[in-house]
């Protein structure tokens, strides 16, 4: 019997331990029935990326299910419109079923451009919009003629993939958006788009005020506290640099390809990999000057916070985490800053991992760690145990699971009202490891979370 | 639609599975649905939720989605061993025209498990989560009822509360000397308490072998007074098997309770003891001690229409106005509200959306709103508080432990609705009396006033 038996045969594919069994990991499949995966939808993965876009009327074209589940449920800022914190619906019913959604689209997108002004209407498909055969790209075009507004469709049909087709079809939108340029004179702009960071509790701030002592202008976020106006002049940038790979890896190779803009991946998740990214965009931008501020502003902030990444240190001797998140890149940055903080990550699991960064993964853990694709309560529960952890990150479902089990926890999704990006965010990162490892609840529990 | 009162029909048939013992449910469709019907329901009761999909994707879509459910039962089994299985069906499921209660029939034969397989037709564009839970709860029955002997088990259908909530029905039910069927019953699966050893399926919930006798029961309570009888599980009971029926409404506010008391008694034949009796005179003694405070209520109500009944109700015998309730599509909430002068403002909005809530909120000039959380743009936007209540809570922590039935949890969420209004009239009353009344000194005011030429 191997190591990583479950009680489903096929989900063994999914699982590896390191150094036990081949790094052989099967992944970007789809989930098995039955299987209580933890993954969302495409819909779910068009509107995280999208509904950051702070100007936009998002509209949800299906039933009322899908726009109440998501309804502001993310930590998203805005230095302006709320307009994107509604959730508009064209609430279809069985008859809009029998015969077509179309009018009622139609009718509900002039309605809401009468309501809200806006320059920019993002309109989702869901499930069965996708079956009963809507001409989504057609309804919007006339549409958009008709009210004078930008009115764009976004292809996300719930069962046409998981939530990274939905990341594609955000990516797809966005691209329709963007104004075409004249490559030359975008060279010379000297500014950055920031792709892939959603400005949970303003964590795009924290990163463009950084750039900004380094003498860097960020052009655009993707899609961070973004406005139909800066994302429409993105094409006018230099360097775009990817934070979220899962959502935005498609876009910038898209952007280097129609517009020669070249882009590079960054994480600003603990101090090392804040601090190596800072240098790289300094010396893509240009190196001299820009790279002095940046050794500046490395020291100047990593002294600054050193001593309570220390503080902390020292009360994590001996504790072991575990790790289910959404995107593979997220994971490999948080095996690195449990490392900054003095902790081994002992089983590490994404909903959407690709295969390249498995096999960083891979490299990165100790030997024993169990890596799992698209996991499920069951093997979550599971592996956890075995393993030892004391602690687990992951999102909203995942936190009664290991409350239960008596395990500290870490919230690391969109909902979050803390940043967890740069020198402040490595800092709350260890302070909330710190708030939960070492809360005197686990006393009263069987101990595991305290340890 | 703007802003979203309810969610979607499989969303209440979860919600009414996950109280039967050691059930699970399968939600037929995309994967996405049930990843958020979970994260929902994880947020509100902060306990870990395992419902299974049938992970439709493009190929089930097109041929069908027989063979995908019927992994997901092979599954879900294996992994959970439960006792009974409920499967709901999703906008997709439906509108590719999936045949549930055959796929099921078949499942079972070729199987050959006699372990019950609950199937609602629960198509999200279909209606909200509370016609998902009605109409769930009714198939539980209709499923698993069949003729029996007669007992002395009263049925309970209990609609969508909170756990608490249920173990003080309970209680009562304990009190008055009475054994009990509820159905569905969450009081522990869906607020378990910590325990050395993890279990999969959570322990509690309605034996499957109390629902199948539901049929011989002495008596149905059922707290659902604004259900059509088309989908009133005690309705089928009385109409199938002759269970006497009492329709009352949750118990929260004086009168209410009084009904709920009155149908026990009736059917115990017993008269409700002391210790019963002093909790109604200490509601009593809350409600005069904050008599005045809350006649200064201006109540937003919104939530599942049961519960928007009786919070009404509640709201009417304490001085509240009702400014706006958010009704149901039968109408049957707007017939029952009595019409009098503290209902002259009342609007009862069927089918609404927040954006509408939030408009008659205020034209009406409410200053108290009571129901879930997605009404904190009340708050945020309009400045009116909040009193959580309902489902889903998802920005506050304790949703499952609220207690607001019987005549202790009414007084308890009185407090909570009367503290609410002082901490307004308190935060203000300083400058609202000033703005209002304050006269700046003559020469003050003069030389303010060159100052600002
Ligand atoms: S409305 Fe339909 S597609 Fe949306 S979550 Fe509900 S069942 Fe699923």
């Amino acid at each position: 019997m191997s190591e990583t038996t479950v009680a489903i045969s096929e989900r063994e594919q999914f699982i590896a331990t390191k150094g036990r069994r081949k790094n052989s990991l099967k992944c970007d499949a789809d989930s098995i029935a039955g299987c209580v995966s933890q993954r969302a939808c495409v819909y779910c993965g068009a509107r995280v990326v999208l509904n950051p876009v702070t100007d936009a009327i998002h509209l949800v074209h299906g039933p009322v299910g899908c726009a109440s589940y998501t309804w502001d449920i993310r930590g998203s800022l805005s230095s302006g419109s709320e307009l994107y914190r509604n959730s508009f619906c064209t609430d279809l019913r069985e008859q809009d079923i029998i015969f077509g959604g179309e009018k009622k689209l139609a009718k509900t997108i002039d309605e809401l451009v009468a309501k809200h002004p806006a320059k920019l209407m993002f309109v989702y498909s869901t499930c069965i919009v996708g079956v009963i055969g809507d001409d989504l790209a057609a309804v919007c075009k006339a549409a958009a003629l008709r009210n004078n507004l930008e009115v764009i469709p976004v292809e996300s049909s719930g069962f046409i993939g998981n939530k990274s087709a939905g990341y594609r079809a955000a990516c797809e939108a966005l691209l329709k958006l963007i104004a075409p340029v004249d490559r030359a004179q975008a060279a010379a702009s000297r500014t950055i788009n920031y792709l892939g960071d959603f400005n949970l509790a303003g964590e795009a701030w924290i990163i463009r005020d950084y750039l900004a002592q380094m003498g860097v202008q960020i052009n655009t976020v993707f899609t961070g506290d973004s406005t139909s106006a800066t994302l429409k002049g993105a094409a006018n940038a230099s360097l775009n640099i990817v934070q979220c790979a899962g959502s935005m890896n498609y876009l910038a190779a898209q952007l280097q390809e129609l517009y020669g803009i070249p882009y590079m991946q960054v994480s600003f998740l603990g101090i090392e990999d804040t601090a190596k990214s800072l240098r790289s965009i300094a010396a893509a931008m240009g190196g001299g000057a820009i790279r002095a501020k940046a050794e500046v502003l490395i020291r100047r902030e990593t002294d600054r916070v050193l001593p309570y990444i220390n503080k902390f240190r020292e009360k994590f001797i001996g504790k072991k985490a575990a790790v289910y998140v959404g995107g593979g890149f997220k994971a490999i940055s948080l095996i690195k800053q449990f490392r900054e903080i003095g902790i081994e990550v002992v089983m590490i699991g994404t909903q959407t991992g690709r295969r390249e960064e498995y096999d960083t993964i891979h490299e990165l853990v100790a030997e024993g760690t169990v890596i799992l694709d698209d996991a499920n309560p069951a093997e979550l529960e599971r592996f956890m145990t075995s393993q030892g952890a004391h602690l687990l990150v992951g999102g909203v479902k995942e936190r009664p699971l290991a409350y239960k089990l008596g395990l500290a926890f870490i919230d690391h999704n969109h909902d979050r009202k803390h940043p967890l990006s740069g020198y402040d965010g490595a800092v709350n990162f260890a302070q909330e490891v710190y708030s939960t490892l070492c809360s005197p609840v686990w006393k009263y529990t069987a101990g595991k979370g305290g340890g | 639609m703007e802003n979203p009162c309810h969610m979607c029909m499989p969303m209440g048939g979860i919600l009414a599975l996950k109280g039967i013992e050691k059930s699970m449910v399968i939600v037929h469709g995309s994967q996405g649905c049930s990843t958020y019907m979970r994260r929902h329901i994880a947020e509100h009761f902060n306990e870990p939720v395992d419902v299974g999909s049938s992970s439709l994707n493009e190929k089930g879509t097109v041929y069908g989605g027989a063979a995908n459910l019927r992994t997901a039962l092979d599954n879900i089994r294996r992994v959970y061993q439960p006792k009974l299985v409920g499967v709901v069906t999703t906008c997709l499921a439906e509108t590719i025209g999936e045949d549930v209660a055959r796929i099921v029939k078949e499942y079972r034969q070729d199987n050959g498990i006699d372990m019950p397989i609950v199937a609602a037709s629960t198509p999200g564009y279909g209606g909200s989560h509370n016609e998902g839970y009605w109409l769930t709860v009714r198939r539980i029955v209709e499923t698993l009822a069949t003729t029996t002997e007669r007992h002395n088990k009263v049925n309970v259908i209990i609609p969508s509360m909170s756990p608490a909530d249920i173990r003080e029905l309970k209680r009562f039910l304990a009190a008055m000397g009475l054994d009990y069927t509820l159905c569905p019953d969450i009081s522990d699966t869906m607020d378990q308490p910590y325990l050395p050893v993890y279990s999969k399926v959570p322990a509690g919930g309605t034996p499957v072998a109390d629902l199948c006798r539901m049929s011989g029961a002495p008596a149905t309570i059922e707290l659902g007074v604004t259900i059509d009888g088309g989908v009133s599980p005690g309705k089928y009971l009385e109409d199938t098997f002759g269970v006497p029926l009492y329709r009352v409404p949750i118990p929260i506010g004086i009168e209410n309770t009084d009904a709920f008391m009155a149908a026990l008694e009736s059917i115990s034949g017993k008269k409700r003891p002391a210790a019963i009796e002093l909790e109604r005179g200490r509601l009593l003694d809350a409600m005069i001690d904050s008599h005045k405070y809350n006649f200064a209520g201006r109540a937003a109500i919104f939530g599942d229409p049961e519960l928007v009944y009786a919070v009404t109700q509640a709201c009417l015998e304490n001085g509240i106005r009702p400014i706006v309730v958010t009704g149901d599509k039968n109408g049957n909430l707007s017939r029952l509200l009595p019409d009098n002068e503290m209902t002259s403002e009342t609007i009862v909005l069927s089918d609404p959306d927040f954006n509408l809530v939030q408009e008659r909120a205020g034209t009406g000039a409410a200053n108290i709103a009571i129901g879930h959380s997605d009404g904190r743009f009340l708050t945020e936007r309009d400045g009116i508080p909040l009193v959580r209540l309902g489902f889903p809570i998802h920005d506050r922590v304790g949703g499952q432990r609220l207690l607001s039935v019987g005549y202790t949890g009414t007084a308890l969420f009185l407090d909570r609705i009367t503290n609410t209004l002082l901490e307004d009239k308190y935060r203000d009353y300083r400058k609202n009396m000033f703005n209002k009344y304050f006269q700046q000194p003559k020469n003050e005011r003069q030389r303010k006033g060159v100052a600002a030429l």
